[in-house]
């Protein structure tokens, strides 16, 4: 960080190094598969599981996740099921983006620095844009 | 035979030449997921309401329950590719990648099993 004042490129350093878009999205795209992997990918198995299961099962889940009508607790749990819910969209559209540029790094376009810079800024303006768009289409319609 | 000496590759230490291939289905499965979860969440979002029988209704058609079982097999193995690349940078002792090898290889598919179990429940009927 101390030496980072020259426009001379640098790479990830144990010491030497800085905030940029590129390896601020290179980081996004791991965090945001993880993330889609374990909690997204377990409250899809919940949801179809509750499904197949009955009304009741489903029941079950809608006030574990969404509604918290089941007590103080679910009151708790819904709360968190929004912001994980809202989250999850963020990070598949962060991944859906983040993931198409990796594609146009693999064919060995995009690696120019302002270009490289440019379009990891435009994967993180798609995904907060897609997820309120999103939200604003199920909430308001 | 490049990499390691003798006694590394017998330890099963250097490449196993698989990397390629592991690297090309995470892109395969990756183009997959394009289609399969706009899908789902476009779906999801045009849905009238959200009670049990309009949801379950829609998983039952057959281009719903079709979506959702290639989801089950594309979405996991993308995740399961992904999740064991993460495990493989960070986890360096032997315990722990014992450990992580096992359930990289068995947890996505029993999830995949039961996902794909709970779809033809719902297309073909019984709850």
């Amino acid at each position: 960080m101390a030496q980072a004042r020259s426009n001379r490129p640098i790479s990830p350093h144990l010491q030497i190094w800085r905030w940029g878009p590129a390896m601020l999205v290179s980081i996004l795209h791991r965090v945001t598969g993880n993330g889609l992997a374990f909690a997204g990918l377990g409250l899809l198995l919940w949801w179809v599981g509750a499904i197949a299961s009955g009304p009741e099962a489903y029941a079950s889940f809608l006030g574990w996740v969404w509604t918290g009508t089941g007590g103080a607790l679910q009151f708790v749990t819904a709360i968190l099921g929004k912001i994980v819910f809202v989250g999850l969209t963020w990070a598949f559209f962060q991944h859906l983006a983040s993931g198409v540029r990796h594609l146009i790094l693999d064919i060995g376009a995009g690696y120019e620095l302002h270009a490289n810079a440019r379009w990891s800024v435009v994967t993180l303006i798609f995904s907060i844009a897609s997820t309120i768009l999103f939200w604003a289409f199920l909430l308001l319609r | 035979m490049g990499n390691g000496t003798s006694i590394g590759r017998v330890r099963g230490l250097g490449s196993s030449h698989q990397g390629a291939h592991h690297w090309l289905l995470s892109r395969l499965t990756a183009v997959g997921n394009i289609v399969l979860i706009p899908f789902l969440l476009a779906s999801l979002a045009l849905l009238p309401a959200y009670d049990y029988a309009t949801v379950h209704a829609w998983a039952a058609r057959p281009l719903s329950s079709t979506a959702l079982i290639l989801i089950m097999i594309n979405t996991f193995y993308h995740a399961r590719l992904g999740v064991q690349v993460m495990l493989e940078d960070y986890l360096h002792e032997d315990a722990g990648k014992f450990t992580a090898w096992l359930l990289v290889n068995l947890v996505p598919f029993a999830g995949a099993a039961f996902g794909i179990l709970s779809v033809l429940r719902i297309a073909l009927g019984g709850a």
